[in-house]
């Protein structure tokens, strides 16, 4: 099999098969979380807070008063990774091409250079994050193997996405090809690892702001 | 009819060749230093390369064409004239080509078996054409498959060169579903330097460049792993392209007639391959470096690359899906959704259980007896 | 019949619901939960890690409720959670958990540890890894009436000191009364000016209340324990006693947990919707504020600043209340550097100032307090639970800080304007 073989293997036959258990296991696995469902709250809420969940959705992407200075690494790096890798994954034009035709939709595409540049900030903040993950004790006390594995996960479409647009190492199509894998690698595994919080932590935020909504107090 | 005979008028070596076509030493040093470029040779090497080839014997060359268009001898052939690349053509000794050759039936295929004797371990084989491995009945000459033509033919050949995708990777006739199961050169001779002239057709540079490296060093070029001249493949239509910057300022075509398109933009919306193909298209070009595809207003299709027949759509962007529909995603999600609704049902009986099963708690059973 | 591993797991399986799982699915081990809490802060010791309190309780979720977890199990190959895995966790979902809720504040992916915490007690409970202290505190609350073992002798003592102290009558199972209010132990026990300055307020406000005498407790072990059976039973009797006299408005006392158990768990343990109101204190008391039936006269001089009990301004959503309070009688009212929903807990909510072997990480826990305070420079300390008051006050002496604790309640009493 060559190169092109394997990219056409990669746009093809694994892309289907990556898309298929991804699209299938992200319903699954929002049947299973909201399927074990909840008893209603039978305590008369207070009225100061409605909405109270769909805003905290978006407020608790923001630390509270004081938190940054505690960990700036965990902040300043989640923050950088997190845009760094939206803007790479929506931003880039032929990522663009992709969405489209998945679902109709276009938008315009950034520069290559400044896509490039917040995927490099991504890397790095990654590899950050990783230092940090290894040296903070109570992180290295929370990481298992699924830590590592979901962070390797999401620095190889970063990193073989780097390497095919500056022909590093190896040769182009074959770089296409591995940076196709990898994101559908990402893909297969998103639904069941914690990278899954792409998804539930909307809905993890919306019952924190509901929960506290009800008592009155915005989360 | 004895081949002697018509050698006889012809010159014995390329240097009287092209003296008798009145090129001067002076234009051949040009086309010489020209080459060298082309073949990423240091430019001091035009001079050794002018005297190697001048005094070279006219090579002996067997074309075999199987499985394909004429479309490769027509872009060789039809290069216009008077090129100097047309003459290097002029000054071999075609020895046999069943296109272009005057002989036909027994007498063709006795100068093959006679330049074949003549030049044993020393003649040039090009190939255009794949290999049917299917029935031999789908392509044969004067009786004789393909197959044994060329098995027969390149044992005593120097070299091969494959020309055209077909030749190099078994191309469109190897397309899925490859009815006559079409094979490439490379997939039956195993044991000569086989030199890949990919395109469809390959551009007419690319042959002289690797007949004049034949002739100036006595071996093949450096080549890629896909046994192509390194200094013509080395790089991508899409990396030499001069609508580049388009791509990088994100400025693409979204129709083959929308302002972009007539602006010049990046064609890689509408399906342009050369990202991923590797050829000299951008660089030398075509038709006497009048232009290439994109040029043209055409994004490459990667007629080079092995199998681009089967790489997805044409006109579909390189970072498309090759076959993904929406409605895929839609099944998956209702496969998805069936499974949540088994795993749900089965959570559900499995709380209902526990909650049948709880024991109320009451003091005395917040203590555990003691063992 | 006895708690067992088998109980204390169906007790998870029961009480894992869809926030669980979408809490469990998110987590991405950030660790920004321990930063938010005072036992990891204070000790850097990352096993108090709020998360990591929680992991039997994720591990059965894993198992039983997600279709890899069940595979993993059908070929073997997780782990179960036994009984010393259970017992290994109690000082951490117990002694180390005030169920403060600061953490779910912080965290990103909005997750509620103290939700979880609450759920995961039930199964703890149930399988006997509850702490000796709590199990006492909620035997008493059963069989006696009370945390602390009073009995209504004990508040009718306490009822006619008040009224000999204040010359007002205390007003017991009076039906029809628009309030009934109710008492925590600790008020009965420790702090009687509580009571004297309900019946000051109730008069300049002319509104007619009741103590109840078969419901004056108004603290809940079964929550704290984290046995809802048990917390359902002490409800009940709160309930019924406000519905056989038919008031309008329960008040629940300066009581943290308190005040969770009545006002947002209460419903939900008896299966129905309550027939009367249930209001903090202080919200009564802001009520009449604003009302204009609130009357004070003078002002503390003193510099002085306020504890927000966890379970009344972060959990229970009284912000304002206690800030519209103290303005009213305090002229150097000084904020904490972390206040209201992002206040740091006294240390001994949650039953942890039951667990008599939790003192000492309690009073580690508590040097975070330390600084909070030190750095206003106040002189008096304000606050609206009696049980933070106790350790307010237990945390200020282990350290040698001499600043008083005030109950809020009997700060505006004691600016009431006289004879009106």
């Amino acid at each position: 099999m060559n190169h092109l073989d394997l990219l056409t293997f990669a746009r093809g036959s694994a892309l289907n098969w990556a898309l298929i258990i991804f699209t299938a296991g992200v319903v699954l696995r929002l049947f299973e979380i909201l399927g074990l469902g909840r008893k209603a709250d039978l305590a008369k809420p207070r009225l100061d807070s409605p909405g109270s969940g769909w805003r905290t959705m978006f407020t608790r992407s923001l630390p509270p008063e004081g938190m940054l200075k505690r960990d700036p690494v965990t902040y300043i790096g989640g923050y950088v990774f997190h845009v760094g890798l939206f803007l790479g994954i929506f931003f880039f034009a032929p990522h663009i091409e992709f969405f489209r035709s998945m679902t109709g939709l276009g938008w315009p595409a950034l520069p290559s250079a400044l896509v490039d540049a917040s995927v490099v900030a991504a890397i790095v903040a990654l590899a950050a994050l990783l230092a940090h993950r290894l040296n903070n004790p109570v992180k290295r006390m929370l990481s298992g193997f699924g830590d590592y594995l979901a962070w390797a996960l999401t620095l190889l479409p970063l990193l073989t996405g780097y390497m095919a647009y500056h022909h590093l190492f190896v040769e182009y199509t074959l770089m296409l090809a591995l940076h196709l894998f990898s994101v559908e690698l990402l893909l297969v595994c998103l639904p069941f690892t914690k990278l899954f919080h792409t998804f539930s932590v909307f809905i993890s935020r919306w019952y924190n702001g509901e929960i506290f909504g009800r008592k009155g107090v915005a989360s | 009819m004895k081949k002697a005979q018509q050698t006889e008028v012809l010159p014995g070596t390329v240097g009287e060749g092209l003296e008798q076509h009145g090129v001067t030493r002076r234009e051949f040093l040009q086309f010489c230093t020209a080459m060298t470029a082309m073949l990423a040779l240091p430019p001091a090497m035009a001079g050794a390369m002018a005297e190697a080839i001048s005094k070279a014997r006219r090579q002996s060359v067997i074309w075999l064409s199987f499985q394909e268009c004429t479309g490769c001898t027509e872009a060789i052939t039809r290069s216009h004239s008077p090129t100097l690349e047309n003459l290097i053509f002029d000054l071999i000794s075609l020895d046999y080509h069943h296109t272009l050759q005057a002989a036909s039936g027994d007498a063709a295929e006795h100068a093959r078996e006679q330049a074949m004797k003549d030049n044993a371990g020393k003649y040039l084989l090009i190939v255009d054409g794949s290999i049917p491995m299917g029935n031999p009945g789908y392509s044969t000459i004067a009786g004789i498959s393909n197959y044994d033509m060329l098995v027969e033919t390149a044992k005593g050949a120097a070299a091969i060169v494959s020309v055209g995708t077909c030749a190099a990777y078994g191309g469109i006739p190897m397309a899925d579903p490859n009815p006559t199961g079409a094979v490439a050169v490379s997939d039956i001779v195993k044991d000569k330097p086989i030199i890949n002239v990919p395109g469809c057709p390959p551009i007419p540079v690319v042959m002289t460049g690797v007949l004049v490296h034949f002739l100036t060093f006595g071996n093949i070029p450096e080549l890629d792993a896909l046994g192509r001249p390194k200094s013509f493949y080395g790089e991508t239509i899409h990396d030499r392209c001069y609508r580049r910057p388009f791509y990088d300022q994100g400025k693409f075509a979204q129709t083959f007639d929308d302002e972009a398109a007539r602006k010049g933009w990046c064609l890689f919306k509408l399906g342009c391959k050369g990202p991923v193909t590797y050829n000299a298209c951008a660089t030398t070009k075509w038709n006497e470096g009048t232009s290439f595809p994109i040029e043209s207003g055409h994004g490459c299709i990667g007629c080079s690359e092995p199998n681009f027949w089967d790489a997805g759509p044409l006109y579909q962007a390189l970072s498309m899906p090759v076959s993904a529909t929406p409605s895929m995603l839609g099944a998956a999600a209702a496969a998805g959704a069936a499974v949540g609704v088994a795993v749900t049902w089965h959570n559900r009986s499995k709380k209902a259980a526990a909650k049948a099963a709880h024991e109320k708690v009451t003091v005395p059973e917040l203590k555990r007896e003691a063992k | 019949m006895s708690a067992t591993l088998a109980k204390g797991i169906n007790s998870f399986k029961e009480v894992l619901d869809a926030p669980i799982a979408s809490f469990f699915s998110s987590c991405v081990h950030c660790g920004l939960c321990a930063e938010a809490c005072l036992f990891y802060t204070e000790t850097g010791d990352p096993k108090y890690t709020p998360i990591h309190k929680l992991e039997p309780l994720r591990r059965v979720w894993q198992q039983e409720y997600t279709l890899l977890g069940k595979l993993g199990k059908m070929l073997g190959l997780s782990k179960p959670v036994t009984d010393e895995e259970l017992e290994e966790w109690k000082p951490l979902v117990y002694n180390s958990c005030t169920m403060c809720s600061r953490c779910a504040m912080v965290c990103p992916v909005g997750n509620d540890m103290t939700y979880m915490i609450r759920k995961m007690r039930e199964g703890m409970a149930a399988s006997g890894h509850a702490p000796a202290g709590l199990v006492s505190a909620t035997t008493r609350s059963v069989e006696i009436g009370s945390p602390m073992g009073i009995r209504l002798p004990a508040v009718k003592a306490q009822m006619k000191h008040v009224q000999d102290d204040t010359g007002i009558e205390i007003p017991m199972d009076v039906a029809g009364a628009e309030y009934m209010v109710l008492m925590s132990s600790m008020e009965i026990i420790n702090f009687p000016e509580y009571l004297a300055a309900i019946a000051r307020i109730m008069k300049q406000a002319g509104k007619t209340w009741t103590l109840c005498s078969e419901a004056f407790e108004a603290t809940n072990s079964g929550i704290q324990i984290g046995a809802s059976d048990i917390a359902k039973v002490l409800v009940q009797r709160v309930v019924d006693g406000a519905e056989k006299l038919k008031v309008k408005t329960v008040i629940s006392p300066e009581c943290g947990h308190a005040f969770t158990a009545l006002r947002w768990e209460g419903p939900n343990l008896i299966g129905r919707a309550y027939t009367f109101d249930v209001q903090h204190i202080l919200e009564v008391l802001d009520d009449f504020r604003s009302a204009g039936l609130l009357k004070t006269s003078g002002f503390e001089e003193a510099r002085l600043t306020f504890h927000d009990p966890c379970q009344i301004v972060r959990r229970g959503g009284l912000l304002d209340q206690p800030r519209n309070l103290l303005n009213l009688v305090a002229k150097n009212y000084v904020e904490t550097k972390d206040h209201g929903k992002m206040n740091w807990c006294c240390g001994g909510g949650g039953g942890v100032s039951a667990i008599e072997e939790a003192e000492p990480l309690r009073l580690q826990a508590f040097k975070v307090k330390k600084a909070q305070l030190e750095e206003t420079g106040a002189k008096t300390l304000v606050t609206a639970c009696a049980n933070c008051r106790i350790v307010l006050e237990e945390g200020l002496e282990h350290y040698h800080m001499n600043i008083p604790v005030v109950g809020l309640t009997e700060l505006i009493a004691e600016h009431l304007k006289e004879g009106e």
